[in-house]
């Protein structure tokens, strides 16, 4: 299959960036990825500067990959990351589009890679149970409903790639904080925190990603299916701090 | 370099007291004091965000570095299945003592038992502070912790978060080190890579980073450094490992005098997917507790192998493990389970895609789990794997049975430590993966996560204050000639990386080819002719490299290219050590099997009265003849046998 592609490249944060044009004949069970691997393969050889993108793990987990691919964060497939798109998926766009994240809170380092150090500081900001080490209690003292279990599961499998972030038309991050809220807060250990989602969302605020305002594009692009719900958690944690 | 005994500080006395009484017996710094203290910590996986966050939380000065974005991604977080606790909350006669014997049996008998008996005691106090970090472990509908089998063990003692339990300990781990980072306890480095180590008077005092966005090179100084820099399992270029995860690190330690252990010692996942093609870049594990409910088998009969599954009838399968060991079945350890892979698909019963003219593949079935439990319940337990098969697959195992092959996934070699994890460099610690001190020949299923959390959490905050106890505080305001000098070493590599004499392959290609010759020679069968003919390949090529390799782009800019040269130099050298190192252990255990040493019926054949011993390799300036120090093993409390799991 050979495709058309339009890259965006950019040296560093201040120049302004360009799409630039290549071609490439892969098959169709090779990964989006490795497509791009081929084609920096092709533009060393040639004596031109590789394509800048991240990733590591390549199985979907670790949330690094992080390319819009025809205006859609991570790409057509739903429900999963950049590295686990196929070339199959594509059989039938043979013409594509392959951005970075664009937010200002994400600024461009280069290329496609984007900064994503705001995530830090809004984890940074709140977003853990304080227990020292050693001084947790036997395991099993508390019991915790099985439905709590898996749904702070549910929030807590976020791997903080911001594909949220870059799908929002106002660039917002009230997923991300919504997910690690509702993950500490459901379990019963994370409870003493009654101020954590305050905490999260002014940190959110303080690194300039915009609010929320209910467009829902966030759900639909993440690659672990975190759903708005835990958006209207945390809403009910706010009323439940102020209310006190 | 001098001559040194290799002595391991094992505590004497009886097994179940020795950490107990170490960690009594070494010094501690007061409070008041701890800040004096600078500590480096090099990667933040498990074992270096848990150590980081630990000893910032104690309150020492903590300086970490990673090469991610973030800490969050550290590849501790791909570990899919769990992490094993001798919590016995199944009342099926588990204990410490079966942990610590299990672990030790699945080694094959070449690890340490102090540590290993102390990995196993502090096993519970992981969960315990898994648990209310908020780590969200299954449960039960009592509301009470769950736990899975696991390969090489009778008892259930696996706690698991779905198949992300990697994942969700890393997170517990990251946002302690965040908290940390709040309090300014700990300041974190990402993208920046640990390019050389700093020795002043022979202790390690420091570390060069490379900046990776800037190329800017700078001199970190400290009183400790610990390294949790993970395996090396990306030597093989194919291999379950993230594609950042690299050995530069432990490799210059190895060069300035950290002893190498074990370095042959790999370990080779038997259920990852199988390679589809020549331009891909990883392989991908399929969880072993997969193996809890799919029975593995293959066609009984050559003919059938280009059949459809479902069309070869149930009398022509071969269920081999269940066949060959009855006992365990498809819970073997992951060294046999491998084997008896390799086994079938060498003898032509293979299935699927073919590479180099050979079809490496065997089934993994769940049809029989979803007949007996139904489709929901395997949904629960395995949901998230099936989806990543699908995708890679591009079959759906809910209907059609995965295919299966071996793939490096583990390395159990890493720098030699003692009983408090130090290296054979004063003040240069190791941890997790990075070391190579619990799993001896082969680690079992969920050993891992356990691991580098209990070296993280509990064993290193307790010997490096012991360490740092001893020490006069670093001034690291001043200018150090050591480090000036390290800062020029690491720019003259760069620039040697960057102006190769006639630059015309790519970095990549030459790891492609490395790839090849050590999967061949240090693979699941190892062969002395094999063995010596890579050693000349690997000299060869690395030769090449250094002329040929082809890097574009600046190194004052992020250059992901440069990068990736840096690693595979260094992988270049690593290769050719554990090639010797498997030459040199003429024997078969746990993962090293050497076709020589096979029994009639396959098995590894150890030879304990000559090999019952740690290799570690001793770096003497020419790579090619490295010097061997040989840590004895005694075993006081398990009296090395036959590993049967027949």
């Amino acid at each position: 299959m050979i495709y058309k592609l339009h890259i965006w490249r950019q040296q560093n944060a201040d120049s302004t960036g360009e799409f630039e044009q290549h071609q490439i004949e892969v098959n169709a069970d090779t990964s989006f990825l490795e497509m791009l691997d081929a084609l920096n393969e092709q533009l060393i050889e040639s004596d031109k500067e590789a394509i800048a993108f991240d990733f590591d793990c390549r199985e979907g987990i670790c949330g690094s990959c992080n390319l819009v691919i025809n205006g859609t964060p991570h790409g057509k497939h739903r429900a999963t990351t950049t590295c686990q798109q196929y070339m199959r998926d594509y059989a039938d766009e043979r013409e594509l589009w392959i951005e970075p994240w664009r937010a200002t809170a994400f600024p461009i380092i280069k290329d496609l890679i984007v900064d994503r150090t705001s995530f830090e500081k809004i984890i940074q900001a709140g977003g853990y149970i304080e227990i020292r080490t050693g001084s947790a209690g036997e395991a099993n003292t508390i019991a915790i409903e099985k439905e709590v279990a898996d749904a702070a599961f549910d929030s807590a499998t976020c791997i903080g790639c911001g594909a949220c972030v870059a799908a929002c038309p106002n660039a917002s991050a009230t997923l991300f904080v919504a997910a690690k809220v509702t993950h500490l807060s459901t379990l019963p250990q994370g409870q003493m925190d009654k101020k954590r989602a305050e905490k999260l969302l002014e940190a959110m605020d303080e690194q300039g990603f915009g609010g929320c305002s209910n467009y829902r594009e966030c759900e639909r692009v993440c690659p672990k299916e975190i759903s708005v719900s835990t958006i209207t958690t945390m809403n009910k944690l706010l009323y439940q701090g102020h209310a006190k | 370099m001098t001559d040194f005994e290799l002595d391991s500080h094992t505590p004497k006395g009886s097994l179940e007291n020795r950490w107990t009484q170490h960690k009594f017996d070494l010094k501690i710094v007061s409070p008041a004091n701890r800040k004096k203290y600078n500590i480096i910590v090099v990667g933040t996986g498990l074992a270096g965000a848990a150590a980081a966050a630990s000893l910032g939380e104690m309150g020492y000065k903590v300086k970490t570095f990673c090469f991610q974005d973030s800490p969050r991604r550290a590849h501790s977080i791909a570990a899919q299945g769990g992490i094993n606790a001798a919590k016995n909350y199944q009342n099926d006669g588990d204990s410490t003592w079966r942990l610590f014997y299990d672990t030790i049996k699945g080694g094959d008998y070449r690890a340490r038992e102090s540590n290993v008996f102390r990995l196993a005691e502090l096993s519970t106090s992981i969960i315990d502070q898994a648990v209310a970090q908020g780590v969200p472990f299954a449960r039960e509908y009592s509301g009470y912790l769950a736990n899975r089998s696991f390969g090489g063990a009778q008892v259930s003692r696996t706690f698991y978060a779905r198949g992300q339990t990697g994942q969700q300990l890393l997170l517990g781990a990251y946002q302690a080190m965040s908290k940390q980072i709040e309090e300014g306890t700990v300041v974190h480095h990402s993208r920046s890579e640990m390019q050389d180590l700093i020795l002043i008077d022979g202790k390690a005092k420091g570390i060069v980073s490379r900046d990776l966005v800037t190329g800017k090179l700078e001199a970190h100084m400290a009183d400790v450094v610990i390294l949790c820099t993970g395996g090396y399992g990306n030597i093989f270029y194919l291999s379950t490992n993230a594609k950042g995860c690299n050995a530069s690190a432990v490799w210059r330690a190895h060069k300035h005098g950290a002893l190498f252990a074990n370095p042959c010692f790999t370990q080779i996942h038997p259920t990852c997917i199988p390679q589809a093609g020549e331009l891909q870049s990883k392989l991908t594990l399929m969880s072993e507790s997969l193996r809890n409910d799919g029975r593995i088998w293959a066609p009984k009969n050559k003919a059938d192998c280009d059949k459809q599954p479902e069309d070869i009838a149930e009398h022509d399968r071969d269920y081999f493990l269940e066949r060959m060991y009855p006992a365990f079945g498809n819970l073997v350890p992951r060294d046999i389970a491998s084997r008896a892979v390799k086994l079938i698909c060498d003898e032509g019963r293979g299935v699927g895609h073919d590479i180099e003219g050979k079809k490496l593949g065997v089934y993994l079935d769940f049809a029989k789990a979803i007949e007996d439990q139904g489709l929901d319940a395997i949904r629960e337990k395995y949901g998230n794997l099936f989806d990543m098969y699908q995708h890679i697959a591009a079959e759906d195992p809910y209907t059609t049975p995965m295919r299966i092959y071996p793939a490096v996934h583990y390395t159990m070699g890493g720098l030699w430590v003692d009983y408090n994890l130090m290296t054979s460099i004063d003040g240069l610690f190791a941890g997790g993966e990075a070391n190579f001190s619990d799993h001896g020949a082969n680690r079992l299923g969920a050993s891992a996560l356990m691991q580098g959390l209990a070296d993280g959490y509990f064993v290193l905050p307790s010997t490096v204050s012991n360490y740092l106890a001893h020490q006069k505080p670093l001034d690291i305001t001043q200018t150090y000639p050591e480090a000036e000098q390290a800062l020029q070493a690491c720019k003259d590599k760069i620039q040697r990386l960057m102006n190769a004499p006639a630059p015309q392959k790519t970095a990549d290609e030459f790891h492609r080819k490395l790839g090849q010759i050590i999967w061949n020679a240090c693979g699941m069968a190892r062969e002395k002719s094999i063995l010596e003919q890579s050693i000349k390949q690997i000299k060869t090529l690395r030769e090449q490299f250094w002329q040929q390799v082809k890097i574009t782009g600046s190194d004052e800019t992020l250059n992901q290219t440069l990068e990736r040269a840096g690693r595979i130099a260094d992988f270049f050298e690593l290769a050719e050590l554990m090639c010797i190192d498997a030459l040199t252990r003429e024997e078969s255990c746990g993962c090293h099997a050497r076709e020589e040493h096979i029994t009639g019926d396959g098995e590894a054949q150890r030879h304990d009265e000559d090999f019952c011993y740690v290799a570690a390799w001793q770096y003497s300036g020419d790579l090619s003849v490295p010097v061997l120090y040989k840590e004895e093993l005694h075993f006081e409390f398990v009296r090395p046998t036959t590993r049967n799991y027949r």
